[in-house]
């Protein structure tokens, strides 16, 4: 990939984080720790790989996202405005009243949500759905989808690994959020569910490690996938909890809390310098 | 004499029989001999997915294929469905209003020997009480081939209810019968009581009304193949026509058609409505027609609960 690609994704990645993070301060809540350590992927799928078209959101051989973890509609919503699929301007009426930006998300009102989530565990049964559709039906598109670290420990998500491993899914892409922190602590402390890697190789999935922060590895990691043929590819991506922001970065207080004042405006200088940093 | 065949095997049949549709893609936990979707598995194996013991992930699968334009039905038990995959339902079917047949079968008491935690007594009311659900419960073969019919055409989440047990055929006798998705169906004219049933406790309620009618009672007899959305016109009309409502079902008494029957009444027409079905505890093994038995399911105590609310009329 290009230095000027790089640059251009990891600056579209800040902007995620900047819109999401603005309609957080409007709705006055929101889920900013995972949005964040999210945003770069999303970034790279939606700006880079995935194939989609937001003036024909429901098109029949589009790929399809399902936001598993579904709380992280901050990032989420944000990538969609930025994309074209809704005016930008929305984002300020995020979890409002008067406003389809739900809380978690929601298929059936907002341009280019694939499928609504929110309890864990359930987005990732209906893109193994998807993908078993796209079989039948001898369908081209891949169905990505992206999970909590925390989520893994739902044992409907091991249901769904052994449905997909067993009928060789090799359309179905599962990014794993591996942020290592969750409510009430980190990963481990709360029910570790390492070693991640191994576990699902088990369920005869392809599985790569990348650093989820990194564009061109999360790139490669999806052409390695489309590769990959008789098996589906889970993507361990390495992240930071709150990334973009210091003081969030790594704090397991920043899940689902809202900053105060001051927090917000040190929250957009820091990204706004990180979006001059990388435009081109 | 009529014949007796289980919704499950009219189901099972019909779904393989309309099943031709190339949009329509079947799934089952490891249930297939039983909720007897194995008729579909066989004709087309293409369309069929095994999902194992792993009824959570089936339902999100089912969620998942409608949402690429699919018909989608998946199966287990009525226990396992309802119960098991309640949050599945809820929030990956319902909320997205997707289109998946959740087909719950081996519901009620007539299960048989294999006891409570298979008797499911609840999934009538855990169905009826999520937004955007349609709730079916066929009485005989007959209904169930129309019901799926129905269910096919219609674009929405539908759960559809079904028993182990053969159960006498009687809809196809009825020279008027119609299945309409959400229209009761009026068996038999009456004015001094009106039963009102779902189920194999609609054969019930033909016996309590032959039991009724010896004793110089004409009680009405309702079919309500579909709980949700309900027909409130017909309802209203017996309570308008008799004054007095007995409700049947295979079911608990709390949360499913007897529920239903009297939130219509209250609101519009107030009559008394005595509840007819498990009285709120959970069943036992044994064979299915002496579980019937045991907890009064039969259409002598059903005929005793009419008089009663004849008893009860101002």
């Amino acid at each position: 990939m290009e230095e000027k690609r790089i640059r251009e994704l990891l600056c579209l990645g800040m902007k995620i984080r900047k819109k999401g993070l603005e309609a957080v301060q409007a709705a006055g809540s929101g889920h900013i720790g995972g949005s964040f350590s999210l945003a770069d992927i999303l970034s790279v799928l939606y700006f880079e790989k995935m194939n989609i078209d937001p003036r024909n959101p429901r098109e029949e051989d589009r790929d399809r996202f399902v936001l598993s973890k579904g709380h992280c509609t901050p990032a989420m919503y944000a990538a969609l405005a930025l994309k074209g699929y809704f005016p930008e301007e929305e984002l300020k009426k995020f979890r409002h009243i008067d406003s389809n930006l739900s809380g978690h998300v929601e298929m059936t009102k907002i341009p280019g949500i694939d499928m609504s989530a929110g309890s864990l565990g359930q987005g990732f049964s209906a893109a193994v759905g998807m993908a078993v559709s796209g079989k039948v039906y001898h369908k081209d598109y891949y169905v990505y989808t992206a999970l909590g670290d925390g989520e893994l420990q739902e044992g409907q998500i091991w249901e769904a690994f052994m449905a997909a491993g067993n009928y060789k899914l090799d359309h179905l892409i599962a990014f794993i959020d591996n942020n290592n922190l969750q409510i009430d602590g980190t990963i481990e402390e709360v029910m570790s569910p390492y070693p991640i890697k191994e576990k699902i190789e088990a369920f005869k999935w392809n599985v790569l490690e990348i650093d989820g922060h990194n564009p061109e590895q999360t790139a490669d990691a999806v052409d390695k996938a489309k590769e990959c043929k008789g098996r589906p590819t889970a993507i361990i991506a390495k992240t930071v909890k709150g990334k973009g922001v210091s003081f969030m970065e790594n704090n397991v207080n920043w899940h689902g809390k809202t900053p105060d004042a001051e927090q917000f405006k040190q929250a957009f200088e820091e990204l706004n310098e990180q979006i001059l940093k990388w435009e081109v | 004499m009529a014949d007796i065949i289980s919704t499950r095997e009219a189901y099972g049949r019909a779904l393989s029989k309309y099943g031709e549709r190339e949009d329509i893609l079947v799934f089952d936990a490891d249930l297939t001999i039983c909720t007897m979707s194995c008729y579909f598995a066989e004709k087309y194996p293409g369309r069929f997915f095994n999902a194992g013991i792993a009824e959570a992930n089936m339902i999100g699968m089912s969620a998942g294929a409608a949402t690429t334009g699919k018909i989608a039905f998946c199966h287990t038990f009525a226990m396992f469905a309802a119960g098991r995959g309640y949050d599945q339902i809820r929030n990956s079917i319902a909320y997205p209003k997707l289109n998946v047949k959740i087909v719950g079968t081996h519901a009620g008491l007539s299960v048989g020997e294999d006891g409570a935690t298979h008797q499911c007594i609840e999934d009538l009311s855990l169905m009826r009480t999520i937004p955007n659900m349609t709730v079916i419960c066929p009485c005989d073969a007959n209904e169930t081939e129309e019901a799926v019919k129905a269910m096919i055409a219609y674009n929405g989440p539908c759960y559809l209810r079904l028993g182990r047990s053969g159960v006498e055929s009687i809809t196809n006798y009825f020279p008027k019968y119609k299945f309409i998705l959400g229209k009761g169906v009026l068996l038999k004219e009456g004015t001094d009581v009106s039963i009102i049933a779902a189920g194999q406790m609609v054969q019930a309620a033909l016996r309590a009304a032959d039991i009724l009618e010896k004793k110089g009672i004409e009680a009405m007899v309702i079919n309500i193949h579909t709980l949700k959305p309900l027909d409130k016109e017909i309802i209203l009309m017996a309570a308008k026509k008799t004054g007095a409502i007995v409700t049947s079902e295979e079911h608990n008494i709390i949360g499913g058609l007897g529920a239903a029957v009297a939130e219509a009444v209250t609101l519009e027409y107030p009559v008394p409505v005595i509840r007819h079905g498990v009285e709120d505890v959970f069943g036992h093994s044994g064979k299915a027609e002496e579980l019937m038995e045991k907890y009064g399911l039969t259409a002598e105590n059903l005929a005793r609960k009419a008089e009663i609310a004849i008893q009860m009329k101002g």
